[in-house]
């Protein structure tokens, strides 16, 4: 009877633990809301933001957008094949990229570059009190740490997942166009005729925002929040890419579910 | 008007409890710090040294007690209102807490610019005579991981002073360096607390120096704490409290080397 009682009791705390953090979380989201909304806006901060989240995650995102492309490509033709619709290669290939596979995969990817850069610098700066030296100089470290990350990264979510979906689609038009032997007007006929702008564009830089949105509000929570130690900056970073990547999944379902899709 | 008078306690705790976790770190703590005078912080590592000025600066909280700046109760204050009391305190933090991605001249500019409409020209003076109040030349366009441990911890001191704050709290200034550079440090505090009248709280394990720069010294134990002016305490028949001024107990507790045998400087060719 005891250890039921130890069981339920320990799962009563971690319950607490979980809703405090929630709690906690959200009064953070608006700290950032917060200091976004209101001057002065650190414009020059946000830039620099944009370029080191964004700009140097260009290579990766194009990168393994062509390579997830191609082997979309060659994949869903040899599938295709099978049944006599390898001209329905560029629809396949279109919708998942633009529905699934883009803003998902380079979310993950900006999850695990830019997402723990984030985290283990915030977290650093805890661990040599620059935070605390910041709000020692009466400034406010989310203003001017936190908010330019995670607002940067809101904008650039989109922007990414996009150039994802465009070079993954440049890698299935390669192989199945190229290599294949397809007919590139039948590729992109498919492909138009079957992407619809307001659900499957408008669809996918939703998603794109959303995890834009996660990515930027965990990694720079858990920064942070981060224990002043070198295994606080080593937690943090690695709690960020697991959390954030979790999040992201399960956010999509829930996403792609509201979006019109049957749950 | 007696709180502006010197000796008239500047900081005051009164009757703090603080924990991090479940471990306790005081228990009813009272203490006071003089207005206008150098008051060194004592006590062995874990006893919440660094935490009497974290608690001063509103950086934590007490889970009790009060906490009185000027008079203010810090402890009462939510963050926008801790703005107003910081701006009248600088901190030197033990490892500087200087920005890593500023260079030394932007990281004294920064709380200039955050916090005054000066324009840029007179920034740049302040800058410049903050750091040659702490003998730093040449020095403006370096990154702090560029800079020495003294140097460092000198342009940490320079930020810290520049906004001209009525008090400063120090965490371990001496603490890694070379015996010039705590002379050269030790002086710099006694200079800004002369000239400038600035009520400075140093928390160190560095006994010569607080012997030297302190007028009075709080002492930490795990019983309790202790304050009064360095030669009283160190007079103290307590031998807890007289043994913390002892300077050579360092030597006395080093191990003997292996066999027995010491080299001196006499014996060497």
């Amino acid at each position: 009877m005891s250890g039921v009682a130890g069981a339920v009791r320990e799962l009563g705390y971690r319950s607490l633990v979980v809703v405090a953090q929630l709690g906690s979380l959200l009064v953070f989201a608006g700290a950032i809301v917060r200091a976004f909304a209101a001057p002065p806006y650190r414009l020059r901060r946000w830039a620099e933001e944009i370029f080191n989240l964004g700009v140097l995650s260009l290579v990766i995102i194009c990168v393994s957008g062509l390579a997830v492309g191609m082997v979309l490509g060659l994949q869903g033709y040899n599938t295709l094949v099978r049944f006599g619709a390898e001209s329905s290669l560029g629809a396949v290939v279109g919708l998942s990229l633009i529905r699934e596979l883009g803003p998902v995969l380079s979310a993950l990817l900006v999850t695990g570059r830019a997402g723990s850069a984030t985290a283990a610098e915030i977290a650093s700066m805890v661990t040599t009190e620059q935070i605390d030296g910041l709000r020692m100089m009466s400034v406010d470290p989310i203003e001017i740490v936190v908010m330019p990350k995670a607002s940067a990264m809101l904008f650039v979510m989109p922007v990414l997942s996009t150039l994802f979906i465009l070079f993954g689609i440049g890698g299935a038009y390669v192989i199945g166009v190229h290599l294949m032997g397809l007919d590139a007007g039948i590729f992109l006929s498919s492909l138009t005729s079957a992407v619809r702008f307001s659900d499957d564009v408008v669809g996918s830089l939703v998603k794109g925002l959303i995890f834009g949105a996660l990515i930027g509000l965990i990694a720079t929570f858990r920064g942070y929040h981060a224990r002043p130690t070198s295994a606080g900056v080593s937690s943090a970073t690695t709690s960020t890419v697991v959390i954030t990547s979790v999040a992201i999944l399960i956010t999509d379902y829930f996403v792609t579910a509201l979006w019109g899709f049957q749950i | 008007m007696a709180a502006t008078e010197p000796d008239a306690p500047h900081i005051a705790l009164d009757g703090v409890r603080m924990a991090f976790d479940d471990r306790p770190v005081f228990d009813g703590l009272s203490c006071a710090f003089p207005r206008g005078r150098i008051s060194v912080i004592l006590g062995g590592s874990g006893c919440g040294k660094t935490t009497v000025l974290r608690l001063v600066a509103g950086l934590v909280r007490p889970l009790a007690g009060r906490i009185l700046v000027d008079g203010e109760d810090v402890a009462q204050l939510d963050e926008r209102e801790l703005v107003r009391v910081r701006s009248s305190i600088g901190m030197l933090f033990q490892g500087g807490a200087l920005l890593d991605s500023l260079t030394v001249f932007d990281n004294l500019a920064f709380p200039v610019r955050e916090r005054t409409d000066l324009p840029e020209p007179e920034i740049a003076r302040t800058v410049a005579s903050r750091l040659q109040a702490v003998g730093l030349h040449g020095v403006d366009d370096l990154l702090p991981g560029q800079l020495s441990g003294g140097m460092l911890r000198r342009a940490a001191l320079a930020r810290a002073i520049v906004l001209s704050p009525k008090i400063l709290l120090c965490d371990e200034p001496f603490s890694g360096l070379d015996p010039i550079s705590v002379k050269r440090i030790e002086l710099l505090l006694a200079r800004l607390n002369r000239r400038l009248g600035i009520t400075i709280v140093v928390v160190s394990h560095h006994i010569a120096s607080t012997v030297r720069l302190a007028d009075r010294v709080l002492l930490l134990l795990p019983d309790g704490a202790v304050s009064g002016a360095p030669e009283e305490l160190k007079a103290s028949p307590d031998r807890d409290i007289a043994g913390f001024f002892d300077e050579d107990l360092d030597e006395s507790l080093e191990p003997e080397p292996v066999g027995g045998a010491t080299s001196s400087v006499e014996g060497r060719p």
